[in-house]
């Protein structure tokens, strides 16, 4: 025997300690799995869902017909007594499968005409199936989706073609121009008519405001303000009455716009007739997009794909935000995201800097940091009730009565918005930013003060020119951390200011531009709500990988180019070992 | 050693001095000085008188408090604050550790030189100049002058010149150390303090240094720390030799290094120490 040999295993165990490189090598590999695996459901369930599916056409054995995009397959145990109905084949089939059935979860739409925008089929149930060329799925603006056969092209009431070739070759001719129109429409609602009502807004405070200055004047009984109070509060009604004057022709003549719009896109329709036999007319403004899903090529199926993710990426949501785009969502991330990071960053890097080189290390310095590093394990929640009760009760409330006393009771910062959810998040990440720049400004070495001292420099000279650019690329991995904690957190921004709907973004074309006491919409609270609080939920779940996939993007994306910076900064600041 | 140790101790001997320094021009003047960190004892009653224009060498086992006396004549000591000290040092016959002194004014007159080259995060240019930066110097045909002169007389003028922009990290390590240096004598200071200049070096770029420290005598006082008795011999005009916090012998080199007054200083520099 070769004297080299391991003698028993505890020797080997102890000496060798390869058991303990499978060990934690093994660790390594089982978090790097549920990472990938994580992010492969989410990368296969979210790029999935835009692909467009065929239509599939059931003509069920008692008589009923249902038509629609099979959305799941699955088996499921079929009870006993169920199985003893079947006629032979089936009943052979389904205890060959142990009991088990085939079932389809098909996505039927028609909402408005059935109630339901999904049904499950069995296979025994089924007595045809078809793929009907001339099919179509139409998303809409309202109700959802509508699968149906084209019967009729109809123009100004009257039908202009009733064959499929006709209706497709009408609705490519129309569809785009009456979708401008309709556009249009939208716009001048939102942009003109909004623009005008904060106007009358804007107007209607300034009256109000003359009213409280008078009933002020009133109270303190003093004639001479009173007379005066009384002149401007009717000099200012006066003006008023001549701005809305003003405003009402304004106001008629967009509407006016809007209505000639409306009758020029509203005149056009498709008439379908769905599986179970209905008519419906749909008109052609409503129409998202239209196509006849079972004859499409690769190509028109990639197009259809592209296309949707543009309208996800780029327009506003519809249908309680099952569908159409999260745009408000994300410019509302992004924008929460580098307002939280303005505020947190300063002030981390100012704490830590005091922390590290100005104060005494002691034992106050000592609890100081074992606190911050505790502030770090509290619930988010709690600092979403800290920032409402905080933030918006107490100096949201004040600022109202200062500033905004005319718009009450309606509160402007007296409640939540991008301003307090981006100081709560601040707060929150708070803890990452301090302990970052901290080991990043222990990691100074000592050599380089002691230079600048020996130079003459003071303390602040420094801390300002050597030590800060120094620990720059640390700083830069504390600012990541909080930015991507900040851009995924949820449940303080419930409390604090993010909604399911906005009307307006927290920036516009409206003056001041940057409006911080607006509520708005973010990411990874959309996700929730659709998750959870949507009525169409088979619908939303597809949505919540996609909106997942997305907000994982977005925070990848913020990080990459923070950790470009990093990389340029370390090149710079602290170069190579020598 | 320990009979001499209990000697220095109990104050029975003293520091044995060459006579040739009488004859020089003093420009710091070390008085009964004695170092704290915080109960430890790091220097004890040091004596020394150094030479103005001339390289004084400080030699000794290591942990000796070459690098601690060192540091107690431009205050550097004074960033910890455990630190205490005992006694005075005068520059030019003013006290350094005088309440009034301000320190960005004394460090001014005192450029150092560090073990291990620390150039700071910055171009090479911003390197050099920043001593008159941080004191406010601003005007660019001043800054350029003194970066130009600094560097030429650092012997790193035509090495650089052409990337006077680009980072200091870019630099060898005795590229860096000529940079430290010629950082340090940009302000004009009347003093350099070294702290083992070329142990992080090769050795030619360690005589190239050596080159530099002889060629600075001309114009200012050198005070430099070196473990390297080779070196201590071949740049310096005056040698003091340490030994756990006490200045054991102090003269001139020849004299220090020919036939040393003491055993044991003869000891450490022939080797057989310990
Ligand atoms: N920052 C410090 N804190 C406490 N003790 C120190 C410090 N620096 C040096 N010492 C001690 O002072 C003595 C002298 O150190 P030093 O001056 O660095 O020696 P040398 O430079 O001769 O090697 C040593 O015993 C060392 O342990
Ligand atoms: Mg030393």
């Amino acid at each position: 025997m070769n004297k080299f040999a391991r003698k028993n295993f505890k020797i080997f165990f102890k000496s060798k300690g390869e058991p303990m490189l499978w060990l934690t090598g093994g660790g390594l590999v089982i978090s790097l799995l549920m990472i990938t695996l994580l992010l492969l459901l989410v990368l296969k369930n979210g790029m999935g869902n835009y692909w467009p599916g065929g239509i599939v056409y059931f003509k069920l054995k008692n008589g009923e017909a249902i038509m629609g995009e099979i959305t799941k397959t699955e088996y499921y145990k079929l009870p006993d007594d169920k199985i003893n109905t079947l006629n032979d084949e089936d009943k052979k089939r389904v205890l060959k499968n142990n009991g088990k059935e085939k079932r389809f979860l098909v996505r039927v739409g028609n909402f408005e005409l059935s109630n339901k925008h999904f049904e499950w089929v069995s296979l025994h149930e089924i007595s045809k199936q078809d793929y009907p060329a001339e099919a179509i799925v139409l998303e809409r603006l309202e109700w959802g989706r509508f699968y149906g056969f084209p019967k009729e092209f109809i123009v100004d009431g009257r039908p202009v073609a009733s064959d499929l070739k006709g209706i497709l070759k009408n609705y490519d001719r129309y569809h785009n121009d009456v979708r401008k129109l309709w556009r249009k429409k939208v716009s001048i609602e939102k942009g003109e008519i909004g623009k005008l009502n904060h106007k009358i807004e804007k107007e209607r405070l300034k009256l109000k405001e003359a009213k409280l200055e008078l009933e002020k004047a009133y109270l303190s009984k003093n004639n001479e303000k009173i007379n005066e109070a009384e002149r401007r509060y009717k000099k200012i009604s006066l003006e008023f009455e001549e701005f809305n004057k003003l405003t009402k022709n304004e106001y008629d003549k967009l509407i006016n716009e809007i209505n000639k719009l409306k009758a020029n896109y509203e005149k056009y329709g498709i008439k379908f007739l769905t599986a179970d036999g209905k008519e419906k007319e749909v008109k052609l403004y409503e129409i998202v997009r239209g196509y006849t899903a079972n004859t499409l090529s690769f190509g028109n199926k990639m197009g259809i794909y592209l296309n949707r993710w543009i309208e996800f990426l780029t327009d506003e949501p519809r249908e309680a935000n099952s569908e159409g785009g999260v745009f408000p969502a994300i410019f509302g991330t992004v924008v929460m995201t580098v307002l939280m990071s303005l505020f947190v960053v300063p002030f981390g890097v100012v704490a830590a800097i005091y922390m590290k080189e100005y104060a005494k290390s002691g034992k106050i310095i000592s609890i100081l940091r074992i606190a911050i590093n505790n502030l770090a394990g509290v619930p988010s929640i709690v600092y979403g009730v800290f920032g409402l009760g905080f933030f918006a009760y107490t100096l949201g409330a004040s600022i109202d009565q200062l500033f905004y006393a005319a718009k009450l009771p309606n509160p402007t910062f007296g409640t939540g918005g991008i301003l307090w959810s981006s100081l709560t998040l601040a707060l929150l990440t708070l803890p990452v930013v301090i302990v970052s720049t901290e080991e990043a400004i222990n990691a100074v070495p000592n050599s380089l003060r002691e230079g600048s001292y020996a130079c003459g420099a003071t303390k602040w000279q420094t801390v300002r020119h050597i030590v800060l650019p120094r620990a720059m690329p640390g700083i830069m991995t504390g600012f990541i951390l909080a930015m991507s904690r900040g851009a995924g957190e949820v449940a303080p921004l419930m409390l604090v200011g993010a909604v399911k709907l906005a009307p307006e973004m927290p920036v516009d074309s409206i003056y001041p531009f940057v409006h911080l006491e607006r509520s708005f919409m973010h990411l990874g609270f959309h996700i929730y709500d659709l998750g959870f609080q949507s009525q169409n939920s088979d619908a939303a779940i597809p949505m919540v990988y996609t909106t997942t996939l997305l907000l994982i993007g977005i925070v990848v994306l913020l990080n990459v180019v923070a950790i470009y910076i990093r990389n340029r900064l370390r090149k710079k600041f602290i170069g190579s070992v020598f | 050693m320990t009979e001499l140790l209990e000697e220095l101790k109990n104050n029975e001997k003293k520091t044995v001095y060459d006579p040739l320094l009488k004859d020089e021009n003093i420009i710091i003047d070390i008085k009964d000085f004695n170092l704290y960190y915080g109960n430890k004892q790091a220097l004890f009653k040091i004596n020394m008188q150094i030479p103005k224009g001339k390289v004084t060498a400080l030699i000794g086992p290591s942990g000796c408090g070459k690098s601690t006396l060192l540091r107690s004549i431009n205050r550097l000591n004074d960033l910890l604050d455990y630190v205490r000290v005992e006694g005075d040092i005068l520059l030019d016959g003013e006290s350094v550790y005088d309440r009034s002194v301000d320190l960005s004014e004394l460090r001014k007159k005192m450029g150092m030189v560090a073990q291990k080259p620390n150039p700071f995060p910055m171009s090479i240019y911003d390197n050099v100049v920043y001593p008159l930066k941080i004191n406010g110097v601003k005007k660019k045909s001043i800054l350029d002058e003194v970066c130009e002169r600094s560097l030429s007389y650092a012997g790193l003028w035509d090495e650089v010149k052409d990337r006077l922009k680009e980072n200091a990290f870019g630099l060898s390590g005795g590229q860096q150390q000529r940079l430290c240096i010629a950082r340090a004598i940009a302000p004009e200071p009347e003093v350099i303090l070294m702290d083992e200049p070329c142990s992080a070096l090769d050795p030619i770029a360690t005589y190239k240094i050596e080159e530099l420290i002889l060629s600075l005598r001309e114009k200012f006082t050198v005070v430099i720390v070196t473990h390297n008795m080779q070196q201590a011999a071949r740049v310096s005009d005056f040698t003091a030799f340490m030994y756990m916090g006490f200045l054991v012998e102090y003269g001139n080199t020849i004299n220090i290094f020919k036939k040393p007054k003491v055993k044991d200083t003869e000891d450490y520099i022939t080797g057989r120490f310990g």
